[in-house]
């Protein structure tokens, strides 16, 4: 409240990113970086809502799960998760070059994430393609047999694979589109000390959905102890 | 100490005839504004026509239901009309009415604010409303559905040969234009107020909008993650919910209500809020127990979110859940009884002045008691396995979303008409029709209690004959209601044209919506204004004006 204070005694109404609705780019900022907060808490009640649905048939099908992990490459779910990991590296770098108003490396840093975004989509895609020939689409491609016994709950276990890394998945494609967005503007120089807010809020967005990836890396691929109650 | 203040501000915003309706021309204006008054404006009249088809399905069913024998519609349509009534009146009505009309226009405004925080989402979430309002539409025009609104699997999923998935669609989408206008008012809230207007100096509504706006913002994504699951499991035949497949249907019934009660505060907390303003209006008072009134709007967002079970209490959970759930749902009826005391009291010894909005707001105390009241008998475990899916249920929602969130959207209506038009609607026509809805309301409704505790249940299109008595009884209600919803829609539209100019603050009421001119301008107030005054601080204002205004 004092920070928004002081700044109306200096007013940059002539800042050309200033909306016409806000007092002044402090208050713009606090505004913006609180909305993506509030967007991000409904995408975690969204993902919370299947990961729940996830969790319980896993504690009611837990050798079906463990099987099904076991379908899974962890070669592949484990250099996604660190491609992703790096590419939130560079994504808070991009955004600590739009503070400091370096163009270049801004530039070169949004070019790495979308870089590594779109290497993580090329390596899902290649497993999307091997489960499809494997027969692990759910519905009427479903063809995996080996244990006829579990392969009813296999199928429900890769309905949740396919739901919630193809969620995972549309959200990163967004994000790359964002990207591209954001590139441009770069490119434009438009972000500098006085002016990073979209950048920042890009940021939290793009981190957010690595740690969704946190999460459903585990939870899909590494499930190995089934205890016997 | 505040009174000069507050009078300077009375004083800053002169009216120099340029308003949000005269300041640019066209379709064009319309469709791409970002003036959250425009975008509220664009609301109240799409919502309005949605009201209209739920009312249509509504009326067809009660004639269907004035004799035993289903002769005017066959089952199946009745099915559909009872779905597609559900569906448009909750999802296209109840939950965006108080929020997106009046919560639109007026917040900003309460808030002293030029706009929301993102005007461009605001515009946004409307054109998501319409997308989902025209899927809707298709889905109406292709034969419709007939699951009930609640979707309830297996047999949506497996047996039901209707539109179930266009209709879910629908809903899916209508939960993001829902999603947006909550994010938007949170945000707004936190950082866009005036300076001074603190947490405690804000209207009781911006209270009520912003408990309700976290309910959208928490449970409507677990609705549309649901639904997803749900279109999935009908499209391509697998088992999240089925049985033979390994599915629970069960967890569609848990995922489904974790929205769906909490959507019951979504549509109740704003019209509380629309009381707390009115009452103080006119009963020129400070509400009673100001802070207890706020803090009950936030407990009950809280408290909304533990009580889904209650609705399945006869689904097959376990008893030791079901008792919780039972225990749970007792509890949230303690905030919502703290307003009901406090509005009383605030009613205590006042001087009420009995214009429309009043009116309305205090059938609404009544009548959202006796629902609030009957919510009771039905978190009661024994007597809800008694009248559980009968009419006593269909009376009990009715009281709290008729009875109350559709009279305190009436009264919200009625009160700030005069900001949103700049123009008086014609008063004795408008008391005529806040009696004919409570009547009608009453007769419609109240005999639906009885039907249902002697056990007739609902969803039905045919029935025993010793029910017609009641049942000819709430038709006639139903009729009369009918009128007094048709009335508002005719005289708010004439007197756009013809109702006597309203002036800056008709009602003589605090507010920093009252200090701009009627209808604002653009920007809403042509300096920002500066709040020294609690809200509601009707003894000061009436002491610096000597003697209160009143029109």
């Amino acid at each position: 409240m004092s920070n928004v204070t002081l700044e109306q005694e200096h007013p940059h109404h002539h800042h050309p990113f200033l909306q016409h609705h806000f007092e002044d780019l402090g208050q713009q900022h606090e505004a913006s970086t609180l909305g993506m907060w509030m967007f991000l808490a409904t995408e975690i009640l969204f993902f919370g809502g299947i990961l729940c649905a996830y969790w319980i048939y896993r504690i009611m099908y837990p050798e079906a799960w463990a099987v099904a992990a076991h379908l899974q490459n962890p070669t592949f779910g484990g250099l996604n998760t660190i491609v992703l990991i790096v590419s939130s590296l560079t994504m808070a770098l991009a955004v600590r070059a739009a503070q400091l108003g370096n163009r270049t490396q801004q530039l070169v840093m949004l070019f790495a994430t979308l870089f590594f975004g779109t290497v993580f989509l090329v390596v899902k895609g290649i497993e999307y393609r091997a489960h499809f020939h494997e027969g692990l689409f759910p519905g009427s491609h479903f063809t995996w047999n080996e244990h006829p016994a579990l392969a009813q709950k296999v199928q429900l276990f890769m309905c949740f694979y396919w739901g919630m890394t193809g969620m995972h998945a549309l959200h990163m494609i967004i994000g790359a589109g964002l990207l591209l967005y954001f590139i441009f503007r770069a490119w434009r120089d438009d972000f500098g000390p006085e002016y990073y807010g979209p950048v920042e809020v890009m940021g939290l967005y793009w981190h957010f959905v690595d740690i969704v990836w946190i999460f459903l890396f585990p939870f899909l691929y590494l499930i190995h102890e089934v205890h016997h109650g | 100490m505040s009174s000069a203040t507050l009078h300077d501000v009375r004083l800053s915003g002169a009216a120099t005839g340029r308003n949000y309706f005269n300041e640019e021309y066209g379709a064009l204006s319309w469709f791409f504004t970002k003036d959250h008054k425009r975008i509220a404006i664009l609301y109240l009249i799409s919502v309005s026509i949605m009201f209209v088809l739920g009312g249509f399905f509504a009326m067809m069913m009660r004639i269907e239901l004035l004799t035993p024998q289903g002769d005017l519609l066959t089952s199946d349509t009745y099915n559909k009309f009872f779905t597609l009534h559900g569906v448009v009146m909750i999802f296209f009505f109840l939950i965006p009415v108080v929020p997106a009309i009046l919560g639109n226009f007026i917040l900003p405004l309460q808030l002293g604010a030029k706009d929301l925080a993102f005007p461009k989402i605001n515009l946004l979430s409307w054109y998501l409303y319409m997308l989902a309002a025209a899927v809707g539409l298709i889905v109406i025009v292709n034969g419709g559905v007939d699951t009930g609104w609640t979707f309830y699997t297996p047999f949506s999923t497996q047996y039901s040969n209707t539109h179930v998935f266009g209709t879910t669609f629908a809903g899916f989408i209508a939960g993001f234009s829902s999603i947006l206008t909550g994010f938007n008012f949170i945000v707004t809230i936190h950082r866009m107020r005036a300076p001074g207007l603190t947490w405690y100096r804000l209207p009781l509504f911006v209270w009520a909008l912003y408990a309700a706006s976290i309910v959208m913002l928490l449970a409507t994504p677990v609705l549309a993650i649901t639904l997803v699951m749900l279109m999935i499991e009908r499209t391509i035949g697998v088992g999240f919910f089925d049985p033979a497949l390994g599915g629970d249907p069960l967890l569609y019934q848990h995922m489904f209500w974790f929205y769906s009660h909490p959507a019951v505060y979504i549509m109740i907390l704003p019209a509380m809020g629309v009381a707390s303003d009115v009452v103080a209006a006119f009963t020129r008072k400070k509400i009673f127990g100001y802070r207890f009134v706020a803090y009950s709007s936030l407990a009950i967002a809280f408290l909304g979110f533990l009580v889904w079970a209650h609705h399945m209490f006869v689904a097959g959970i376990s008893v030791y859940s079901a008792m919780i759930f039972a225990f749970l749902s007792f509890f949230v009826a303690v905030p919502s009884a703290i307003k009901v005391f406090n509005w009383t009291a605030t009613l205590y010894r006042a001087s009420v002045s009995w214009q429309t909005p009043m009116m309305y707001i205090l059938g609404f105390i009544g009548l959202f008691t006796i629902g609030g009241v009957t919510g009771l008998f039905l978190a009661a475990l024994g007597l809800d396995i008694h009248v559980h899916d009968t009419y006593f249920v269909v009376a009990h929602f009715h009281y709290v979303m008729v009875g109350g969130t559709v009279m305190a959207y009436l009264a919200g209506i009625h009160y700030w008409w005069p900001k949103i038009t700049g123009r008086m609607y014609p008063e004795w026509w408008a008391r005529l029709a806040a009696l004919l809805v409570f009547v009608g309301f009453n007769l419609t409704f109240f005999p639906q209690f009885i039907l249902g505790y002697v056990g007739m249940p609902r969803r039905y299109h045919a029935y025993a004959p010793e029910f017609q008595v009641l049942n000819v009884l709430s038709t006639a209600g139903a009729s009369v209601l009918a009128v007094g919803y048709l009335l508002p829609i005719i005289y708010l539209v004439w007197s756009i044209w013809f109702g006597r100019p309203a002036g800056r603050n008709p009602w003589g009421a605090v507010g920093l919506e009252w200090t701009t001119s009627s209808p604002p301008p653009k920007e809403n107030f042509h300096e920002t204004p500066v709040v020294t005054w609690d809200a509601y601080d009707y003894p000061a204002m009436m002491k610096a004006m000597g003697e209160s205004q009143n029109v």
